[in-house]
């Protein structure tokens, strides 16, 4: 259904009205990179990285839905977008409490590498 | 008046709660607990006073009538229905004469119903009288007695309760009544002697006084329980009246009326202190005097005399226990009466004189004069309470020294003791005109001329003896006490000479303080009164001798008074029917209830008296020699006759006195020679016989030594399979305890153990506590949950 509009669409129009598809795709590939960071890299910070990746797959997945919505006349447009404000505003927030747990975790065990801190374990 | 008679036992009661409970709490003093005391008592005794008066001579006089306080009474035990026994061929007879198979036949039952009620009649009222008035004396003299000891007012609450259980003794109008009244005085006799508990020997004679006791209110009970199942009831008025309808039993003939004489017997020796059950007497002198001629000689004692009186009717049918009474009471006169000869201390001597004269009234009822077994009693009363407080007195001044040697020539120094003492002197004598004259004189010659046993020579000839014994020994313990050498100086120095010749100067400086002093008012009084009634109160029952055959003063006679209670053998009836001063059927006496109460036709009360007849109906006994009968074949006349014996007795009193004179005024050594000379019989007199020893022997050590094998058994045997199956429990909770710890705990042990060793790597290998490991479960499981989703939308 979707395909069906865009290819009776002009450039301009494409233009005016992205493919929705592509910014999932992109969504997607985003967040698989941040996933993979997440499982495979060391680094605390790194770490914290990948997680902003993952979140702002889903931000761009809000965005993009909201945009489409638009265009299309339906639902309720400006929820996706307060959606995002309030994700980046959390993950903020989360940035500035992991960065304050990094700090402490280095002053205590001096390594802020993950596989050599198994607290958890404990 | 006499409708208040419920008051007088009720009153000392009250006194004696009031001290008892608030006389420790309050301190209160010696006064006040001394004026509760008596007054409670005096006022009983007006009550008694008034009522008996209003009783028998007063404008509503009933005497002879018994009046029973059924208006203020309640019912104690409504028992119901009691099946009455017939006694021997009950059942038997009962076949042969109606021809019903034995199970169908019952005895009359009636309604028991036993009421706690007072009786007023001519034996109550005496005893009333007695019991208030001689008591009365008693606690004004121990007021002053008693004055310092420590605990004077459980002294008074005692006594109190002492007085009330004697007035509910006498005053019951039945036999369990006069059981609680019975039981009652008792545990006072205990409480009494026992009162200076922290002596050794006052403890023993009170434990000894109580369990003696025992054996006889044992007998008691039987006899009571005998009693309700032959008349099936309690009450005297249907009991006597019943009893009066049954056949006499002759001599060796054991039916129902002898063996319920038995048991009243049995008790009324261990009461009254009869041979064989004596012993507790003698040794209850370790209580404190006034407990002494209160209990131990004026009131307590003579209860076994009340009952004996009280049950005349049934021991009268019963010429064997007739017999035995007379001959216990003989014995016990004699036997008793020879002991006092060798005793030293006062009060022991005035004790086995006790028992002596006890053994006089059963032996008055024993030959059928019940009337002056009651006569006795109350002159008895009156001298020996006289002469208990006298030796009172006596110790008191003498500073508690009781033994007679250190004594004499007291009357110096205590002249109203020793004149009225006198006066108790000469009347257990029995020296004309003392009131001990008159009812012992009347004792020995009913002795001589009774025809209700035969033997009755035999008893007269031993009581003769034994009032010889007794003016004889009553004559040394006056000797003794009163006069001659003051021995009390004597034994002072000798006391010096032994021990204390250092202190001499010492101890003569303080030796006045021993010297015996009079006592103080509130116990010589009690003596006058006493001295007087002792000295007159034999009037009341002067012999038919001095009055020309006649009985005068008519109710003020006491044995006309009485003759009303006493059963008639000859007529049937009560009281002396033949004279006709009073309505000479008794019917008043008789209760409406009962198989031979007034409500059964005489017809009726054939037919079951001949279903209880015993096979030899001839009730006529022979009683054999009679000595008053061969004296008057000699002399002629009744009176003559009478007279011969009261010459013989005052003879018999005279020659007492002389040898007592002789042998302790005249010529003092003889006494110590001839106590050589007749050693063996003065070791068995002074050493009592040896029954004490006897009975420690025969009864003590064989309880002891059953107690002792009882233990024995106790702590080997009961307590040896106790404890081996305690070690028994132990071993085998032993065994499960380490099979529990060993097997069980370690097998559960063994298996987690097993568990925790087989599973915990696995699962420990999950926990490594890397985030990312965690991550990365997480990730597979949404890549499964997106992968099922793929799966199930395709």
């Amino acid at each position: 259904m979707f395909q069906e509009a865009s290819r009776t669409s002009t450039a301009l129009e494409s233009i005016k009205h992205p493919d929705l598809s592509k910014f999932l795709v992109i969504a997607a590939i985003l967040f698989i990179i941040g996933v993979a960071g997440v499982l495979t890299r060391r680094n605390l910070l790194v770490i914290f990285m990948s997680i902003e990746l993952i979140l702002n797959a889903a931000n761009l997945n809000f965005i993009a839905f909201s945009r489409y919505l638009q265009d299309t006349g339906r639902g309720d447009v400006m929820s996706g977008q307060i959606f995002t404000v309030f994700i980046i505003v959390v993950a903020a927030a989360e940035a500035a409490i992991g960065l304050g747990i990094v700090i402490a975790l280095y002053r205590n065990r001096e390594t802020i590498w993950v596989d050599e801190i198994d607290l958890m374990k404990w | 008046m006499y409708r208040y008679i419920w008051l007088v036992p009720l009153l000392p009661l009250a006194g004696a709660a009031i001290n008892g409970i608030f006389g420790r709490w309050f301190r209160f003093s010696e006064k006040l607990i001394g004026g509760i005391a008596v007054g409670t008592v005096a006022l009983s005794f007006l009550i008694s006073l008034t009522a008996v008066y209003s009783y028998g001579f007063g404008g509503e006089a009933r005497w002879p009538n018994p009046y029973v306080t059924t208006q203020t009474a309640f019912n104690w035990i409504p028992a119901g229905a009691v099946k009455q026994t017939l006694g021997e061929g009950d059942t038997s007879r009962a076949i042969a004469v109606n021809g019903q198979p034995a199970s169908s036949v019952t005895g009359p039952a009636s309604l028991l119903n036993i009421q706690w009620s007072c009786q007023l009649d001519p034996l109550s009222s005496i005893f009333m009288l007695i019991v208030t008035g001689v008591g009365l004396c008693i606690f004004v003299f121990a007021t002053g007695y008693m004055h310092g000891e420590t605990g004077f007012y459980r002294f008074f609450a005692y006594m109190g309760l002492f007085m009330f259980s004697m007035l509910v003794l006498v005053m019951g109008s039945n036999f369990v009544m006069m059981f609680v009244g019975w039981e009652g005085v008792g545990l006072c006799s205990y409480l009494l002697i026992g009162y200076y508990f922290n002596k050794q020997e006052a403890a023993n004679a009170s434990r000894k006084a109580f369990i003696t006791n025992r054996v006889g209110d044992f007998g008691f009970m039987l006899a009571i329980f005998g009693v309700i199942a032959t008349f099936g009831s309690a009450q005297y008025t249907n009991v006597v009246s019943q009893a009066a309808g049954y056949p006499v039993e002759t001599l060796g003939h054991w039916g129902l009326m002898s063996w319920i004489a038995l048991g009243l017997m049995i008790g009324a020796c261990g009461k009254s202190a009869q041979f064989p059950l004596h012993v507790w007497l003698p040794d209850a002198m370790a209580g404190p005097t006034p407990v002494s001629a209160l209990i131990h000689a004026a009131t307590m004692v003579t209860a076994g005399l009340y009952m004996l009186t009280r049950t005349n009717v049934i021991f009268q049918h019963s010429q064997t226990m007739m017999l035995v009474v007379a001959l216990v009471g003989a014995f016990t006169a004699i036997f008793a009466a020879t002991i006092g000869i060798t005793q030293n201390d006062i009060k022991k001597v005035l004790a086995y004189s006790t028992v002596s004269q006890l053994g006089f009234m059963f032996l008055a009822c024993g030959v059928g004069a019940f009337v002056i077994g009651i006569f006795h009693v109350m002159t008895h009363a009156f001298f020996k309470a006289l002469m208990f407080l006298g030796s009172g007195s006596v110790i008191h001044g003498m500073h508690h020294e009781q033994d007679m040697r250190k004594m004499g020539g007291l009357k110096k120094y205590m002249p109203i003791t020793y004149m009225t003492f006198l006066g108790g002197w000469l009347a257990i004598c029995g020296i004309i005109p003392f009131s001990g004259f008159w009812s012992k004189d009347e004792i020995l010659w009913n002795a001589a001329s009774t025809t209700h046993i035969p033997l009755g020579w035999l008893v007269w000839l031993i009581g003769t003896i034994a009032a010889t014994c007794t003016a004889f020994y009553m004559t040394r313990l006056v000797a003794m006490t009163f006069w001659g050498e003051e021995r009390f100086r004597k034994h002072e120095h000798g006391m010096e000479h032994e021990g204390h010749a250092q202190k001499k100067e010492h101890a003569t400086s303080h030796h006045d303080a021993h010297v015996p002093h009079e006592s103080p008012k509130s116990m010589w009084v009690p003596l006058v009164v006493l001295a007087i009634l002792a000295t007159i109160g034999g009037f009341v029952g002067i012999s038919t001798a001095f009055t020309g055959g006649k009985e005068v003063g008519w109710k003020m006679n006491i044995v006309n008074w009485l003759d009303p209670i006493i059963w008639n053998k000859e007529t049937g009836q009560f009281g002396k029917a033949e004279e006709g001063k009073f309505p000479p059927n008794a019917t008043p006496l008789l209760g409406n209830e009962g198989p031979f109460g007034a409500n059964t036709s005489t017809a009726e009360r054939e037919q079951l008296l001949s279903q209880a007849r015993p096979t030899n109906g001839e009730a006529k006994a022979h009683t054999g020699f009679n000595l008053a009968h061969a004296v008057e074949s000699k002399v002629g006349s009744e009176t003559a006759t009478e007279w011969v014996f009261i010459i013989i007795s005052l003879l018999v009193a005279g020659a007492g006195i002389g040898l007592g004179l002789l042998f302790y005024v005249k010529s003092p050594q003889l006494a110590d020679v001839w106590a050589a000379r007749l050693k063996p019989l003065y070791e068995a007199s002074y050493n009592k016989y040896w029954i004490d020893e006897f009975f420690g022997w025969a009864i003590t050590r064989r309880t002891m030594d059953l107690a002792r094998g009882v233990f024995a058994f106790d702590s080997k045997v009961v307590d040896g399979g106790v404890n081996g199956s305690a070690w028994l429990t132990r071993l085998t909770s032993k065994i499960t305890g380490g099979a529990d710890k060993y097997l069980v705990d370690g097998l559960v042990n063994a298996i987690a153990d097993f568990v925790v060793r087989l599973m915990s790597p696995i699962v420990r290998a999950a926990q490594t506590g890397l985030t990312q490991n965690y991550a990365l479960v997480m990730v597979i499981g949404l890549l499964i949950a997106v992968a099922i989703y793929f799966v199930k939308s395709l």
